[in-house]
């Protein structure tokens, strides 16, 4: 099955990136129809009926989240979450550099849509010359009466800034991008109150991904109905996948949401270096379960994908071929998570630090088969007790991972004790257990 | 900074880079300054015994300071975009370390001036995010992933490359990077980059280049070092879909 283009089509043209080219091809007249033909509360319901499901990580309604703003005149906020850090995530970088005027009009229709002055690109410091894009498109659009006072004539004003993160996995995380905003160091927030309630500056806010904002004048240019008979019923619409890892054509593809995944991985990202199998993969992000060669006929979408045990997260699928180690692939992931914990909570700090050591004694095959039962039982510990998810990002796979291959596991430190010639202690740590926030 | 610094406490005074503590005086300081965790306990303790809150250092002000005429106009441009000012601390920040090379105390203070904080508050700012360097490096920044996707690829052995060719000691570059003794280059190992789909790849100079063969390591640090383009046959800016020009695309009815 091949791709389906929306939000990739000319993504390619030269000059897509300016006005010019933009408008040529149909660009802000999704914006004229919200602001001439639509009231705000219309725009909203236009969202929600089409289904579309935020595209950054936890897949909840667009239109349902922005009808959670209060309506009325105080300070509201929109936040585009362009902050992309979650491993194996590259689709947002790719469609800001090519289409950045996609981006700010789905944004400004938002921004009118919830009432909201000031709206602000969060971008992760490391995009530099993609930042620099927006800005410049920003700056276009603000000359063109796109953006600023009084939008193409109307009472509509919506103020629209690029702000360059500087590197914290964690900042992508809605709450403590909006700390990060307000030049904090980003820790998340305790929810409730929700920031489409109590966000950006104490005012309601609404935060979306920059896909899912794109997605946005589409909707409003062509209407709901069309837009639903895209993808499944609870997964509408097309997706934008990465692909990568031991897939022999890495890359973004855009796709109709209900395809198998097989179809992504081999159909179009060529599958694995010819000769080799797929073993593991990530079907959205490296906090999603792994699924194995098994699952690779079901369905890529949200309620498959979960019914699966996993999550179709940022759609980004990450293959390993079976070459790879499993207890490597793990000791990998819980490294990012340690390296990115805020340290805020105890269970994530201390999680994510206890599962990287037993890991590495894994690995270095110095642990017992009880290490793993003591690695499972911390992932279930950080589970649901953190302020954010952070922690629960690492406990989801690395726990999948020991559950599915736990032979893969045992198969090492067995290695490791005929190697050694006789049965293996559990070898105490060559450091006294200091607890890492009173460390620094 | 250590690998656990987004988890170090708050507290500016006993953050590593803090290089104000009580042992600075305005113009120097009494023997080379140490991340607090590499301290023993009792020189910890020493340090937190000859503390004072005196010792913590006020909000400059501007006629105090000496700050580039570029710099602050940055800052203070900065500052005009935002309903709060505060939010302007990462964009002050950044325009810092692009005047200095790295957040400098002496660049810290200048942006404190400027925005009406105290420079404490900023150095905390700055050292919860891995992008903000709080001490000198390299003329030349190289950051090579080593999370998942590259990993798969040969990351690690490109990055062991980068060092060998650079001259900076692997361990250092694993955790919070290192710098050359010559200062022409800076190499960390970096998490996850936001394009597998080039891996094992690099952010040299704030461009992304990828996918890097281990024989091509040594001629981007010699192009570096003549001031060249690194790589430009492999520059992300130049990658067009993975899919290729023709794909089916999704009708729309017309101009609804
Ligand atoms: C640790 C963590 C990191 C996250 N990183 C991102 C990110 O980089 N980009 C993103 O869009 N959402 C990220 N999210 C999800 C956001 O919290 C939020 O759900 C999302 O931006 C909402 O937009 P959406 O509804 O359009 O998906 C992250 C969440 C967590 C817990
Ligand atoms: S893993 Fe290297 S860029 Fe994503």
């Amino acid at each position: 099955m091949p791709e389906r283009r929306l939000l990739f089509k000319n993504l390619d043209e030269p000059g897509l990136r300016t006005l010019d080219v933009y408008k040529r091809r149909g660009g802000y007249r999704a914006l004229e129809r919200a602001i001439r033909e639509l009231e705000p509360d219309q725009i909203i319901a236009e969202i929600e009926e089409s289904g579309l499901r935020g595209r950054g990580g936890a897949g909840f309604s667009m239109g349902k989240k922005g009808s959670f703003l209060p309506r009325g005149d105080m300070p509201k906020y929109l936040c585009c979450n362009a902050d992309e850090s979650e491993p194996g995530t590259f689709k947002d970088r790719e469609l800001m550099f090519k289409n950045p005027h996609g981006l700010i009009e789905g944004i400004v229709i938002a921004a009118i849509a919830v009432g909201a002055q000031h709206a602000f690109i969060f971008i992760r410091g490391e995009y530099w010359d993609v930042a620099d894009v927006l800005d410049a498109a920003v700056r276009e659009a603000y000359d063109a009466g796109l953006v600023g006072e009084r939008i193409l004539g109307s009472n509509h004003s919506v103020q629209l800034v690029v702000h360059r993160g500087a590197g914290a996995y964690i900042c992508g995380e809605e709450t403590a991008l909006l700390d990060s905003l307000e030049g904090k160091r980003g820790n998340p927030r305790l929810k409730p109150p929700f920031p489409a309630v109590q966000g950006l500056y104490g005012g309601p806010t609404l935060i979306n991904n920059v896909e899912t904002l794109m997605n946005v004048p589409h909707i409003i240019r062509h209407g709901a109905e069309w837009y639903k008979r895209l993808g499944t019923e609870q997964s509408t619409g097309t997706k934008v996948v990465s692909v990568s890892g031991h897939v022999q054509r890495p890359g973004n593809y855009e796709i109709e949401l209900g395809i198998p995944a097989r179809e992504i991985i081999f159909g179009l990202a060529g599958g694995p270096p010819p000769g080799r199998r797929v073993k593991v993969w990530f079907p959205g992000g490296s906090s999603a379960p792994v699924l194995t060669e098994e699952e690779l006929d079901l369905p890529y979408s949200f309620e498959s994908m979960a019914e699966a045990g996993s999550m179709l997260g940022s759609g980004a699928i990450i293959v390993g071929d079976d070459t790879v180690s499993v207890p490597e692939l793990a000791l990998r992931t819980a490294r990012f998570y340690h390296h990115e914990s805020c340290g805020k909570c105890s269970p994530c700090r201390e999680g994510t630090n206890w599962t990287v050591k037993m890991l590495e004694r894994v690995v270095r095959g110095e642990a017992t088969p009880m290490d793993l039962d003591i690695i499972a039982s911390v992932q279930e510990n950080i589970i649901g007790n953190c302020l954010c998810v952070l922690g629960d990002a690492m406990a989801m796979p690395v726990g999948s991972m020991v559950r599915k291959f736990r032979h893969e596991f045992e198969e090492v430190i067995e290695r490791a004790r005929a190697a050694h010639g006789g049965p293996l202690d559990a070898a105490p740590d060559d450091v006294p257990p200091v607890p890492l926030g009173v460390h620094a | 900074m250590s690998t656990h610094d987004r988890q170090g406490n708050e507290t500016p005074a006993i953050d590593p880079a803090l290089e104000q503590g009580p042992q600075t005086s305005e113009h120097g300081r009494s023997g080379p300054l140490r991340p607090t965790d590499e301290l023993s306990a009792a020189e910890r303790q020493a340090l937190i015994a000859s503390m004072s809150p005196e010792d913590a250092e006020r909000v400059p002000e501007l006629h105090e300071v000496e700050v580039p005429p570029e710099l602050r106009e940055k800052i203070e441009e900065a500052m005009s975009r935002y309903p709060q000012l505060r939010s302007a601390s990462i964009p002050a920040l950044w325009a810092v370390q692009r005047h200095y090379g790295w957040c400098s105390p002496e660049g810290i203070r200048q942006a404190a001036a400027v925005m009406g904080v105290s420079p404490a508050y900023l150095q905390s700012v700055a050292s919860f995010y891995d992008l903000f360097r709080l001490t000198p490096t390299g003329r030349n920044r190289i950051l090579v992933c080593h999370n998942i996707s590259c990993w798969m690829r040969g990351a690690d052995d490109v990055l062991k490359r980068f060092c060998e060719a650079a001259g900076v000691d692997p361990h250092e570059a694993e955790h919070n990077g290192g710098n050359s003794p010559d200062g022409e280059f800076f190499v960390q190992g970096f998490e996850c980059l936001g394009a597998c789909d080039i891996a094992p790849m690099a952010s040299i100079n704030e461009h992304y280049y990828g996918p890097i063969e281990l024989d091509e390591v040594e001629t981007v640090i010699d192009r570096l070092r003549r001031g060249e383009d690194p790589l430009p046959e492999k520059d992300i800016r130049k990658r067009t879909l993975a899919g290729g020009a023709e794909a089916p695309e999704v009708e729309t009815n017309a101009d609804a």
